[in-house]
């Protein structure tokens, strides 16, 4: 609004940056699982709004749905298996202390040493990548980095999903595999968890696909939007309302596979029809992303999702309780 | 200055001061389910006035309607999340002892959480 004396916007970072740290801090200090995990998730969530105020909405989405919501609930499983979450876990001996803190600090010193020996201008591949943005047809540049530029980084990443899918489903029992996941089988749900979980997922189904489609011209993409298609899944898993599938049906694992899949076949193919691997023909670079694309938003969501749900389990092993707090705290 | 920016300035304002009662709430309320409730009002009533001071600034319908089914959601979560903290908190209520701690009668609430552990 011109005319009025509006204060520098950058006054806002002063609460925020003050928040995060203070925040980071009583994670630090805090002996207190549950409420260690609650205010992580609150922490991702603060991160995501550092990330808007520097510009980078898509990674402030990527961060309030993974480090935010999904990393949360899996830590609330995990602090739900080691105990009750209320009893103060034990203080760590003084020499473990001392090496946390001192890596720590190294770690820290490290970062900023980095970042602060960055020449001025830092090295930047902005311009390369707006010059050649418009071969790709994507308007968002960071998708065109992902899907076209950088698209090995982006391979790996979702071949690293099904990776860490099969590592988790092999930390089921023997006698436990080809039954379901059941992490988030914790009893049956109060009403408002209910109420949550049949009013939100149609919503969350819309804002999922929304957050895919809209990232090849705005922030998101399909990490964004697998993340929240996959904690709607884990909502409805969460109130019994459907469980997740058990780990021997094919469905499921075609799901887990045809993002990487289709993404290596078509990177595969490029060096026949296109100069690389991972090469698009000129004519068709749009329709391939957006196949990509798509099937890696669905292998995306599936993968998370299962990630959560959790390794397959016998039935009735999750709710006879709490095992052995005590010892796993030590060890854990 | 436009009607439209007038507009917006005064709801919004009024937003962020029912989101400084709320906090102020907070801080201050003497047990867990008062400061739940001032919290959800802040959500509630709070975003709730920002959401209509932002409606004309939005370009319609698509923004409005985004705005408004943001406004929505934030309600539907506050308010079950809200009763399933709320339902915790009965369930806890005088079975854990040592629990009392974590949610002292008074003061504010920095200090209320550094204190069980910096006293240990």
């Amino acid at each position: 609004m011109p005319g009025l004396p509006l204060p520098d916007p950058r006054w806002a970072d002063v609460p925020l940056a003050l928040a995060s740290l203070g925040l980071a801090l009583w994670l630090t200090l805090t002996r207190r699982d549950r409420a260690a995990v609650i205010g992580f998730t609150g922490y991702g969530l603060l991160v995501g709004l550092v990330w808007v105020r520097l510009g980078s909405v898509d990674v402030a989405l990527t961060e309030a749905a993974l480090g935010g919501g999904l990393m949360g609930l899996l830590l609330l499983i995990a602090v739900r298996r080691l105990g009750d979450g209320t009893a103060l876990s034990p203080p760590p001996a003084l020499l473990t202390r001392l090496l946390v803190g001192l890596l720590c600090l190294a770690v820290t010193l490290g970062l900023a040493a980095v970042v602060l020996g960055l020449p001025s201008p830092a090295p930047s591949l902005v311009e390369a990548v707006a010059q050649h943005q418009a071969l790709t047809e994507l308007g968002n540049p960071v998708a065109a980095v992902l899907i076209a530029f950088r698209a090995v980084d982006t391979l790996l990443e979702s071949v690293v999903l099904a990776l860490a899918v099969i590592v988790l489903w092999s930390f089921g029992a023997d006698r436990a595999w080809g039954l379901r996941p059941r992490a988030l089988d914790i009893g049956p749900p109060s009403s408002a968890l209910l109420l949550l979980g049949r009013l939100l997922p149609p919503v969350g189904l819309i804002v999922g696909v929304h957050l895919f489609w809209t990232g090849a011209d705005h922030p998101g993409g399909p990490f964004q939007g697998g993340a929240v298609l996959a904690a709607m899944a884990a909502l409805v898993w969460l109130t019994r309302l459907g469980e997740p599938p058990p780990v021997d049906d094919w469905l499921t694992r075609l799901g887990i596979v045809v993002g990487p899949l289709l993404f290596l076949v078509i990177g595969l193919s490029g060096v026949v029809v296109a100069d690389a691997f991972l090469g698009y023909p000129e004519a068709f670079t749009k329709p391939l992303i957006l196949l990509i694309e798509t099937a890696k938003t669905l292998s995306i969501a599936v993968a998370l999702a299962l990630l959560v749900a959790g390794p397959p389990e016998l039935p009735g092993s999750m709710s006879t309780g709490q095992p052995a707090t005590t010892e796993s705290r030590v060890t854990g | 200055m436009s009607l439209a920016n007038a507009f917006t300035m005064v709801f919004v304002s009024l937003g962020a001061l029912a989101f400084f009662a709320s906090w102020v709430g907070l801080l201050r309320f003497p047990d867990a389910l008062s400061r739940l409730h001032a919290l959800s009002k802040a959500d509630n009533l709070g975003l709730g006035l920002v959401v209509v001071g932002l409606l004309p600034q939005a370009s319609w319908p698509f923004g409005v309607l985004k705005l408004v089914a943001l406004w929505l959601v934030s309600v539907l979560i506050g308010g079950a999340t809200g009763q399933m903290l709320a339902g915790v908190i009965h369930a806890n209520a005088g079975q854990i002892s040592d629990d009392r701690e974590t949610r002292p009668d008074t003061g504010a609430k920095s200090a209320a959480r550094a204190n069980p552990e910096t006293a240990s």
